[in-house]
């Protein structure tokens, strides 16, 4: 028996679009020099406000605009704290996760038992969309075009802007930075917000394309996931969306291998994923070369805009 | 309306007071606690015994004081909480995960006046009552409607873990289909959890993929039903009615239904004789069900599955052979059936079960 | 800020330090009796059921205690290694690794090893959680691999491990398939306190490893501000720049951070197995390695103040059991408080190390 390719690609694709929202805004967060390890829980946040705002009947922009805010609600205590008061990044980070984990539960009590009212679904380009293999990258849903199009603007930001090369500066060495006249404090405030928003989509994502449903702990630590493909990806816009794609394409990978009946232990298999993501981060992280090239030098050092 | 439900309570009261119990332990509401697993709001496992409690709570009204604990770890912590709600007044303790078991046999040798009633387990003690649900009954219902309604006589299964449960599950489910047609296989995807909605999703995706087009899972989400019909195809709500969750997919739910159950053992003890006897109660005690069938399935399948249900009512046993085995081998001869000790034990996939059980050689 | 501004202090405040942690136990307390009035119960009736009643009674304190001790545990390692900027955010895989090792002495030699079978399983535990921090320690040694992610994927790798092993080789043929391996006997257990003739503590479960982590505590203080290693350790962390130019091995210091953090872990990992579980089975996790980097965090990676941090979170996760049973509050109202807590810890500690003066010129805005 054999597998067919493309309904594989499709479900490595269908899990990888939220691991790539998410991981786009955690890398514009640490490509300004912060480290947010609260992903999760700003996911959370953003799926159950997303999830509450369509059960009360909002159509489905404010619903986004919902899960966009609560992420950047969370993001904001992030940036309170460590931006402005100078509290340690993992720690607050950290923090964040059990804060957003457990407001989410608590009041999303009421919210279970039910498929979301409204949800996104697929549009297929036409043609495109029949293409063997290719064809799933053209049947996504509007968030999965948007995460596409976030990705090449982050991307082009990044390269191209005097805005990302502020961003870099700020990231790379904020006295430095400061010393050229740019509002270091400022600039990220806006990465860490822009990183909770993308979580808070990522959360949507979840709640209203994917799984349309709302249940306590909903993204089941993908919020690790995609902090782990920022540095697998080098802060790389374009390798995240490799990264996640590999990393999607893996577990479905080890589920479709016992559709066909291989041999290997089920937890085995289960484990590739993590083994896959630690291989490839230890080949990427042996070219030091490259490491340097794109690692934000004062990530996850503290700055103090007072001194 | 009023005075008739006063009228009950009074009999009722009447009734007990006849009782061993007395008057005075009449008065004083039976207390009773909960100890689950997950959140109440799962959705499925712990909601399905949070829904029994309340009905039992509903039926027996101020003659027992209920309270629960949700989210108990089933390590180290199971038996703190257990400890301390026997400490505090309760003089029953249901105990509703399998992982709950030494904990619960521990506690219960302290306190020897407090009966323990433990979910799925396999030790008993003189306090320690087992009980649980035969849930292959209606996952074999959920066979005879899938193998009408599957057209690429592929099969789906979301599973957790290779546990007997699970497995038997899995067996009663190809058993049910098979019996409509015997060209049915069914694939098995593990996905070595029991909540990860986003795994439990890629897994119905790949068993989708493969052709299946009528999934059951075997998991604490409904992210296979979901998916289901996303993918347009069938799948059924387990553990608690999830018709809501997909109702185009949704061709049944196989359901847990604990609430008798609690009302008759809370009703025992209110009566000065605790049940001691381990309940492995299906559908003929009203332990488990198969409900809202969805309209779309023929009428000639909905007939034959009303039958089975009756039949299996009436005592009769989903494990009866002829069984074969996966290689075609008589698992089961022709008139005999499994005993319970080897439905709570078994490690072997029937005929038409693709693949290997995982851990068997 | 509107109208001041941080001002970096000289020297960390030394009143500050004692007071931060209080202000933010006294902050966390009162948005506590918020919630509580907010949810429609009495706030000091659900304050009394939440900090109080769970240290009522002897087993109440010997509940907290033996919550708190693994927590403990793995804290101190953790804040060794986080002093020295080594991130180990796997400790929850060390110790299940610990768990395993000891395990697997105990099912195959406990009939045998008599009265060796405990120690053995100890050394064994601490070598199991060092083994498996060692491969992250190598993966950033040597591939300069973010400790962070190497350590947080091998935690689920671990866990499949030991789903592998209790549904496969190692489970009790006599569970009916279920996945568990066979209980441990009395020499492959830690002796209750009760037992040992500790009336106090008759009818709880505290068990001798409080010991390892009690001997832990001045160890851990000992090793981080009296040994020249410790003082390596730290420099790196704090002064990279500097520890480079003194010579100091990077990749020493973090193959000794994630060594002791792991042996740490591990060692916890046996107090479990050997201790209230008395077995191995695949639902065997109870986060102690993720709750302890908030207990290093919480308690700024000073080991003397570990055991205390490990004390509170131990009290916050009781409180929200407590609460629940007599209050039917839902359980996820200890997540939140742990959560507020944590970051009115974070935001008051700022006061340490800076102080707050009256802005004099509000035009110069941003703070530059």
């Amino acid at each position: 028996m054999s597998v067919s390719i493309t309904p594989l690609v499709a479900s490595a694709v269908a899990a990888a679009l939220p691991l790539l929202i998410a991981a786009l805004g955690e890398l514009v967060t640490e490509r300004a020099g912060l480290l947010n390890l609260g992903v999760e829980g700003m996911m959370l946040l953003g799926a159950l406000a997303s999830f509450v705002a369509v059960t009360h009947g909002a159509g489905l922009p404010l619903a986004v605009a919902c899960g966009l805010l609560a992420g950047m609600a969370g993001a904001l205590v992030f940036g309170l704290l460590t931006i402005s008061l100078q509290a340690s990044q993992v720690a607050t980070g950290l923090s964040l996760t059990i804060l957003g984990t457990g407001i989410s539960s608590f009041l999303g009590r009421g919210y279970v038992g039910y498929r979301a009212p409204a949800s996104f679904e697929p549009i297929a380009v036409p043609w495109l969309s029949d293409l063997p293999i290719i064809g799933p990258l053209f049947e996504l849903n509007i968030l999965g075009y948007a995460a596409v199009v976030i990705m090449i603007a982050v991307g082009w930001l990044l390269a191209r802007t005097r805005a990302g090369l502020a961003l870099r500066s700020v990231g790379e060495s904020p006295v430095v930075a400061r010393a050229l006249g740019l509002k270091v404090t400022r600039i990220r405030y806006a990465a860490v917000l822009f990183g909770g928003a993308m979580a808070g989509l990522a959360g949507t994502y979840y709640a209203l394309a994917q799984l349309k449903m709302w249940q306590e702990g909903l993204t089941s630590g993908n919020g690790w996931i995609a902090l782990a493909l920022v540095v697998f990806a080098t802060w790389r816009p374009g390798r995240v969306a490799i990264g996640a794609l590999l990393f999607g394409g893996v577990t479905a990978l080890g589920l479709w291998l016992q559709t066909v009946g291989v041999g290997v232990s089920t937890f085995a298999l289960a484990s590739l994923p993590y083994l896959a993501t630690v291989v490839v981060l230890v080949s990427i992280s042996a070219d030091q070369q490259a490491l340097r090239r794109f690692a934000p030098a004062a990530l996850g050092k503290p700055f103090f805009d007072g001194d | 309306m009023k005075r008739s439900r006063l009228l009950g309570v009074a009999l009722a009261s009447i009734a007990l007071s006849v009782g061993a119990l007395g008057a005075a332990q009449a008065a004083d509401p039976l207390k009773m606690a909960f100890v689950y697993v997950g959140p109440v709001g799962d959705g499925g496992w712990t909601f399905a015994h949070d829904l029994g409690r309340k009905a039992m709570e509903k039926a027996l009204g101020s003659k027992v004081s209920t309270s629960f604990v949700e989210n108990v770890p089933e390590s180290g912590d199971a038996e703190r909480v257990i400890r301390d709600l026997a400490t505090k007044g309760n003089t029953i303790i249901l105990t509703t995960s399998f992982g709950y078991m030494d904990s619960t046999l521990k506690v219960a040798k302290s306190f020897p006046k407090v009966e323990f009633y433990h979910a799925t387990g396999f030790k008993s003690a003189s306090n320690v009552t087992i009980y649980n649900s035969r849930m292959y009954e209606p996952a074999y219902l959920a066979g005879i409607i899938a193998g009408h309604m599957s057209k690429t006589g592929k099969l789906g299964f979301v599973a957790s873990f290779p546990i007997p449960e699970v497995v038997r599950n899995i067996n009663a489910y190809t058993m049910g289909a098979r019996s409509v047609n015997s060209k049915i296989t069914t694939k098995v995807v593990w996905v070595s959890t029991w909540y990860d909605p986003s795994k439990e999703r890629q897994a119905a995706e790949a068993l989708i993929g493969q052709g299946a087009d009528v999934l059951l899972q075997n998991t604490d989400s409904s992210a296979t039903l979901q998916t289901a019909q996303d993918k347009g195809v069938y799948a059924f709500g387990w553990d608690s009615d999830m018709a809501a969750y997909a109702p185009k997919a949704h061709l049944a739910s196989a359901i847990e239904t604990w609430g008798g159950y609690y009302t008759k053992l809370a009703e025992a003890a209110l009566a000065g004789k605790p049940l001691k006897q381990t309940v492995w109660g299906g559908i003929r005690e009203g332990m488990n069900d198969l409900v809202n069938v969805n309209p779309v399935i023929p009428e000639t399948a909905r007939k034959i599955v009303a039958a089975k249900k009756a039949e299996i009512a009436g005592g009769m046993q989903v494990f009866t052979g002829p069984i074969m085995g996966q290689d075609g081998s008589v698992k089961v001869a022709a008139g005999k059936s499994l005993t319970d000790k080897e439905i709570d034990s078994v490690n072997w996939y029937v005929e038409g079960v693709e693949g290997q059980l995982p851990g068997q050689k | 800020m509107i109208g001041f501004e941080l001002v970096r202090r000289a020297a960390p405040s030394q009143a500050m330090q004692v007071i931060a942690p209080l202000q933010a136990v006294l902050l966390t307390l009162l948005a506590g009796l918020g919630l509580f009035a907010l949810l429609g119960q009495d706030p000091l009736h659900a304050f009394h059921q939440f900090f109080i009643a769970p240290l009522s009674t002897p087993n109440g304190v010997s509940e907290l205690l033996l919550k708190a001790s693994p927590l403990c545990l793995i804290g101190l390692g953790l804040a060794i290694a986080y002093r020295a900027n080594v991130w180990n955010i796997g400790a929850e895989g060390q110790m299940y690794i610990g768990g395993v090792f000891a395990t697997g002495l105990a099912i195959h030699y406990q009939q045998q090893w008599g009265a060796f079978m405990l120690p053995s399983m100890i050394v064994a535990g601490a070598l199991g959680g060092m083994l498996w921090a060692a491969l992250t320690a190598w993966c950033r040694a040597r591939f300069h691999a973010s400790e962070i992610l190497v350590s947080l994927m091998l935690t689920y790798v671990a866990n499949l491990l030991i789903k592998y092993l209790v549904f496969g080789p190692w489970q009790d043929p006599q569970a009916n398939n279920f996945p568990l391996t066979v209980a441990f006997e009395d020499n492959a257990l830690f002796p209750l306190l009760a037992e040992l003739g500790w009336d106090w503590f008759e009818g709880t479960r505290l068990n001798l490893s409080i010991v390892i982590t009690l001997l832990a505590i001045p160890l851990a203080w000992v090793f981080s501000q009296r040994t020249f290693a410790g003082f390596q350790l730290a420099v790196s962390g704090s002064a990279p720049g500097a520890a480079r130019y003194a010579g100091y091995k990077e990749s020493r210091a973090v193959w000794i951070a994630m060594l002791m953090s792991g042996a740490a872990a591990g060692l916890a990992g046996v107090s479990e197995v050997a201790g209230p579980i008395g077995q191995l089975n695949d639902r065997w996790t109870p986060q102690y390695g993720f709750t302890a980097i908030i207990v290093a965090a919480l308690a700024r990676f000073n080991p003397l103040a570990v055991p205390v941090a490990a004390l509170l979170m131990a009290l916050l996760y009781l409180g929200g059991e407590s609460v629940q049973i007599e209050l039917q509050l839902p359980k996820s109202i200890s997540e939140v408080f742990q959560g507020l807590l944590l970051m009115f810890l974070l935001g008051s500690e700022v006061l340490v190390r800076f102080r707050l003066r009256r802005r004099v010129s509000a035009a110069r805005g941003d703070g530059q």
